[in-house]
């Protein structure tokens, strides 16, 4: 009975729980009521991803009208991937979130905190289960109004400058897609992606059509930051306060990487934007500049979390790379690139979350010497470096072990180079931080600070650790994401 | 010249632009958020321009009509206008925010404050 309403129960189980966080009030039990929420929703996705694992589609109707005219939801193995990464990204990250909330974020203004982090939460999933091109709007706006409040209530003034900025170019993201689908709709007289992909091939050579693929591919650009259309990333990872930065740069990005997979491939078919449109020879270029260009800046940052931002920028570039290939091995390396990353950049932001619960800032130049006082925190930055570098055993390797063959294979050496190349250079950006915690002294005018609390150790190390164990095992990760390429690429026309 | 059954297309992108226009040129505040509010209505007035159908009349059942305009279009558009809302309710109050931390709504003078820090 239940099972057959998981996919409803994905959105609207965070969906309700979030105007209660406000009836709650005290932030202790929004606290926990939330992160049984989390835990339930990842319960869920688990649940959906089972049911998805031979490959079958489960269609969920809403209010029981048949799709095309009602919302359908519509879960393959790609989509049940990206919740999975999302809730497990929630589930880890807020019994974080207790103490580092409770140090950033005033106590009278937390269960607002909560219940706008669920709103953000349903909005992600929401962009990722539904099968219908409007609906994804929707969701999108849910995300990433929340997301602007999420990213304002950071301790500095310049979260606010941040905020506004994100709100700004988001806004212009979502209109452009919301034309897209418009333009679609005119051409169609259909909003659910399905019947849009059966329906497109015959007007697919009309000036409109192809504004749309352009309008729609831009808006999702920029909310997926894709380089030149990253410039709100930086400030807003930098400036928001820790918990949302580790769970937005997890997870934000992430789903509109997908659906940007979804638009090119289920809707309007891999041979129509890659062969017709020969989208993807940008696709790369932008993805190669964005690997060398971030990675880059990223040395000269003098902040550790804006340096993680710039590097988020360029793995976003290899996620892209994948994409653009348009093989299923590239595909593949994209799509295992979503859920390493994940793990890569929540471990990470969380281990910079405990610096900054300690330290007040994230300036590498106060980080001096801090490998004495906060061994376990820094030794989750230095392994979950090593797997943004992609040393072998860690899901950074992975990644690009696929990726260059992927590159390989289509005969793209240049860009396999490159991918190597970049990797030296997050070398140099994550030697920086590391130099300064191993190998300065302490000084002496520096505050006394202790280790991180536990709660907020052991989430930051079961995401690194994870980075080791999905690493070596990859048959769950791996295994997924080839079958989800496999089935995006067959779906093509 | 142009064909004048499609000049509802070229009213929506002459809007479209000058909202958009704004929000990049203008460095207040508050007018970038003019101009997002003119780009986004613009959007709308896209959607329900294309709803309207040769010789229809409202969508509202009757005996007296045979064809009806497409509704569906306007539901979407309620959709997004109260998004559009939110959103500039959103934006304004981030505004006043920044100006009570900054003491002011000029992008340039934001950032040139921001620079001294």
């Amino acid at each position: 009975m239940i099972a057959e309403h998981l996919p409803a129960l994905q959105v609207v189980l965070p969906l309700l729980a979030a105007p209660a966080c406000i009836l709650l009030r005290r932030s202790d039990l929004c606290w926990a009521f939330a992160t049984v929420v989390s835990w339930l929703s990842l319960a869920v996705a688990v649940g959906l991803l089972f049911q998805t694992q031979d490959g079958g589609v489960i269609s969920y109707h809403l209010g029981g009208w048949e799709p095309p005219w009602g919302i359908e939801y519509r879960v393959d193995l790609v989509n049940a991937f990206v919740l999975l990464i999302v809730t497990v990204i929630s589930a880890v990250v807020l019994p974080f979130a207790r103490t580092s909330v409770a140090a950033e974020i005033p106590q009278e203004k937390a269960y607002l905190f909560y219940s706008m982090y669920l709103l953000c939460f349903t909005g992600l999933l929401g962009i990722a289960i539904t099968g219908d091109a409007f609906n994804v709007f929707v969701f999108l706006e849910i995300s990433s109004l929340s997301s602007y409040v999420l990213i304002s209530l950071g301790k500095d003034r310049r979260a606010l400058t941040a905020a506004y900025q994100y709100l700004i170019m988001g806004t212009i993201g979502a209109t452009f897609f919301l034309i897209g689908v418009g333009l679609l709709y005119a051409m169609t007289g259909t909003l659910n992606m399905a019947d849009l992909a059966e329906r497109i091939p015959a007007v697919a050579d009309t000036r409109t059509v192809h504004a749309a693929f352009a309008f729609l591919v831009i808006g999702i650009a920029l909310k997926a930051a894709i380089f030149p259309l990253h410039l709100w990333l930086p400030n807003a990872y930098c400036y928001a306060p820790s918990v949302v930065t580790a769970f937005l740069a997890a997870t934000a990005t992430k789903v509109s990487i997908y659906l940007l997979l979804r638009i090119i491939f289920t809707v309007f078919g891999g041979a129509y934007g890659f062969g017709v449109l020969e989208f993807d020879l940008v696709l790369v270029v932008l993805a190669l500049v964005a690997m060398l260009a971030a990675s880059t800046v990223a040395i000269f940052q003098t902040d550790a979390k804006r340096l993680l931002a710039y590097s988020s920028v360029a793995q976003i570039g290899y996620m892209v790379l994948g994409i653009s290939l348009g093989s299923v091995v590239g595909l593949t390396g994209g799509i295992v690139h979503l859920f390493n990353h994940a793990m890569i950049k929540g471990g990470l932001f969380l281990a910079m979350g405990c610096v900054f619960l300690r330290l007040g800032s994230a300036r590498i130049r106060d980080m001096d010497g801090l490998a004495l006082v906060m061994p376990w925190t820094t030794a989750a930055f230095v392994i979950g470096g090593l797997s943004l570098i992609g040393v072998p055993l860690t899901t950074g390797f992975i990644s690009k072990w696929i990726l260059v063959q992927a590159a390989l294979e289509d005969g793209f050496w240049w860009a396999a180079v490159l991918v190597v190349f970049s990797s030296l250079l997050a070398v140099a950006y994550v030697w920086r931080v590391v130099e300064a915690a191993y190998f300065q002294p302490r000084p002496e005018a520096a505050i006394p600070v202790g280790e991180a609390p536990l709660a907020m150790l052991i989430p930051t190390w079961i995401l690194i650790l994870a980075n080791f164990y999905f690493g070596v095992d990859t048959s769950v990760t791996v295994g997924v994401a080839r079958q989800a390429a496999e089935a995006l690429v067959g779906a093509a026309p | 010249m142009i064909d004048p059954g499609l000049y509802n297309y070229w009213i929506a992108m002459i809007l479209m632009m000058t909202g958009f226009y704004i929000v990049i040129a203008r460095g207040n505040l508050v007018k970038k958020i003019v101009g997002l509010t003119i780009f986004q209505t613009s959007v709308f007035i896209l959607y329900i321009s294309f709803s309207k159908v040769d010789g229809a009349t409202a969508p509202i059942l009757d005996d007296r009509f045979t064809t009806y305009g497409n509704p569906l279009p306007h539901v979407l558009i309620l959709t997004a206008i109260v998004v559009g809302v939110a959103t500039s309710a959103l934006g304004l109050a981030l505004v006043v925010r920044i100006r009570e931390a900054y003491g002011t709504v000029e992008e340039d003078e934001i950032l040139e404050q921001d620079s001294n820090e």
